[in-house]
């Protein structure tokens, strides 16, 4: 459980807070999505659930421990936080020492390092790239990577910050699964993002964040089709709800958000325009 | 004359074992609108880095084949004297970004190419009124927004005059806002410069409606070569593409059995077939 309880953050020499008064629980096995405009401080709250930032008012709990009381590196035993850049995470000269690295820290021996590593390179398809440097790699790679790097000592929460960006569409349907997967396991999934369309394929929970207040926390087909709350975030409909929207249909078209929901709730209405006029159109 | 011209052009990394590029023979007349796109390793960055000459000035390996830019043959040109030609904007604005103003950096690149300093002014401040950021001109790049920050770096880029912008994944860092703005910002340069745009990007669902056409490139080779309408289709489903998302539901509805003609790319074409049928 990552619990964030009336919370303020500012940095140093900052005229102004970053957070404000921020409340929330994340339980074991969630899936949530933290979005809000650039500079809303989505990165600044990840920071604090593995000790990297401590609150100046409030605390930040995990699993009922609260992060003053720890140093970053036992965090991080339970709290794994994937940067949105990976070369601010990124040093080893192979893939497989990047990886090998904190297990060796955390004292697990050679063949359970090995295999582990291995393991993970199968599931992120890196495994082609064992002894390559990871400087050599794509972006997109290097992000696996980094990820890679983490899940490797297996933290019971994980934390990514932008998951998504420079992966293509087919890496991000992996990344879906891969963290349908996790969830499956009893992980808990925190992703910051501000991609709504891998927020609508995927539904977790929105905590949206504006100007350091969380604005709203609810479904994401609630959030995603809220113009109102939108706006204030920076963020945009998905495609698909875009188009619900400005279809002549009233009723639940609402809380539509991705293509396959779309997909059931017109396929009834188009059978019975085309049945009553005999053609398409 | 075309703006890009590629002729069977190959490229192999030192110390790989095939080729990234095989083969790709493309040619983009001036004023077009292109989208590069493609799964991860296809070949499209490799592609883009032949334009200004990083390849083989700063990444080794073996060129084949011939490619012009503005009529011009890369072969033996540095970076330098290409991006007189040919403009670039990356992924995130922070990386083209250094000098303590907003002015200074977009009179970073046009200051080094040696033309009389007032000539340079004027083009920096017209960069600026273009790309909406000439109330910025004493900000520094750390004080704007991601969506200003690369605002400012096509800005650099455009004062350079280039006949050629190639812009790699240029929203990726940005909120849904700013980004649809931005592509905005690059739409409106095609149109009113005629300036030939190639935008590298996955993320179709935001640029599909300015193109004027699609490349997909796939395994080194290019795969589809069309109109958006007509490469979204089966086969970029197959590679891999993410298409729009209406583009995949009208294909979804197809599979149902609906007799539907038309392939929207943008909310607006879906919004409008699907309003036909619900009204009559």
């Amino acid at each position: 459980m990552i619990s964030v309880n009336n919370t303020s953050f500012r940095y140093i020499g900052a005229s102004s807070d970053v957070l404000t008064n921020v409340n929330l629980q994340i339980k074991d096995g969630e899936f949530v999505a933290i979005m809000g405009e650039n500079g809303s401080g989505k990165t600044t709250l990840v920071k604090m659930f593995n000790g990297l930032l401590k609150p100046r008012v409030g605390s930040v709990m995990i699993d009922g421990t609260d992060t003053r009381e720890k140093s970053v590196a036992q965090l991080s035993r339970d709290v794994g936080l994937i940067f949105q850049n990976p070369d601010h995470q990124l040093f080893a000269e192979t893939v497989s020492e990047e990886l090998s690295f904190s297990l060796r820290n955390f004292g697990f021996n050679e063949e359970v390092v090995k295999r582990r590593v291995t393991n993970i390179l199968t599931a992120l398809d890196l495994e082609k790239y064992v002894d390559s440097s990871p400087f050599v790699l794509s972006g997109g790679e290097r992000k696996r990577v980094a990820l890679a790097a983490i899940l490797v000592w297996d933290p019971k929460h994980i934390i990514m910050d932008e998951p998504t960006i420079g992966q293509d569409y087919l890496q991000k349907d992996r990344l879906r699964n891969f963290i349908v997967q996790l969830i499956s396991q009893g992980k808990t999934i925190v992703i910051v993002t501000h991609d709504v369309e891998f927020v609508a394929e995927c539904k977790p929970r929105v905590v949206l964040l504006s100007k350091g207040t969380v604005i709203a926390d609810d479904a994401a087909t609630k959030i995603l089709t809220n113009d109102e709350l939108l706006a204030q975030a920076s963020l945009v409909r998905p495609q698909i709800a875009e188009l619900m929207h400005q279809l002549p249909i009233s009723g639940k078209t609402l809380d539509i958000i991705d293509a396959y929901a779309a997909r059931e709730f017109l396929v009834p209405k188009l059978r019975e325009a085309v049945q009553t006029s005999g053609h398409w159109r | 004359m075309p703006a890009i011209s590629a002729r069977n052009l190959s490229f192999t990394y030192v110390g790989a074992n095939t080729p990234s590029m095989e083969n790709v023979s493309l040619s983009i007349e001036k004023g077009e609108f292109v989208i590069l796109t493609g799964p991860s390793g296809c070949g499209k960055t490799t592609f883009c880095r032949c334009l200004n000459g990083l390849i083989p000035n700063f990444y080794s390996g073996e060129v084949r084949g011939d490619l012009l830019v503005d009529d011009v043959n890369v072969n033996g040109k540095s970076t330098a004297e290409l991006s007189k030609h040919i403009g670039f904007v990356f992924q995130n604005p922070e990386n083209q970004l250094f000098s303590l103003s907003v002015e200074r950096d977009v009179a970073f690149g046009v200051e080094n190419l040696g033309i009389p300093q007032e000539e340079a002014l004027e083009r920096v401040k017209w960069a600026m009124k273009s790309t909406g950021i000439e109330n910025l001109r004493e900000k520094a790049p750390y004080e704007l927004s991601g969506g200003q920050q690369q605002r400012a770096a096509i800005a650099g880029v455009l004062a350079m005059k280039p006949s050629i912008i190639v812009l790699d994944e240029p929203t990726s860092f940005l909120d849904p806002r700013s980004a649809e703005d931005i592509v905005g910002v690059i739409a409106k340069l095609n149109q009113e410069l005629q300036l030939t745009t190639l935008l590298v990007e996955h993320r179709l669902d935001i640029v599909s409606r300015y193109a004027n056409r699609v490349i997909v490139m796939d395994k080194g080779k290019v795969a589809l070569d069309g109109s958006p309408q007509a490469v979204y289709g089966d086969q970029a489903r197959l590679i891999g593409i993410g298409l729009p998302k209406v583009t995949t539901l009208f294909h979804l509805l197809r599979r149902d059995g609906f007799p539907i003609a038309t392939n929207p790319i943008t909310v607006e074409q879906a919004s409008s077939e699907l309003r036909k049928v619900l009204h009559q």
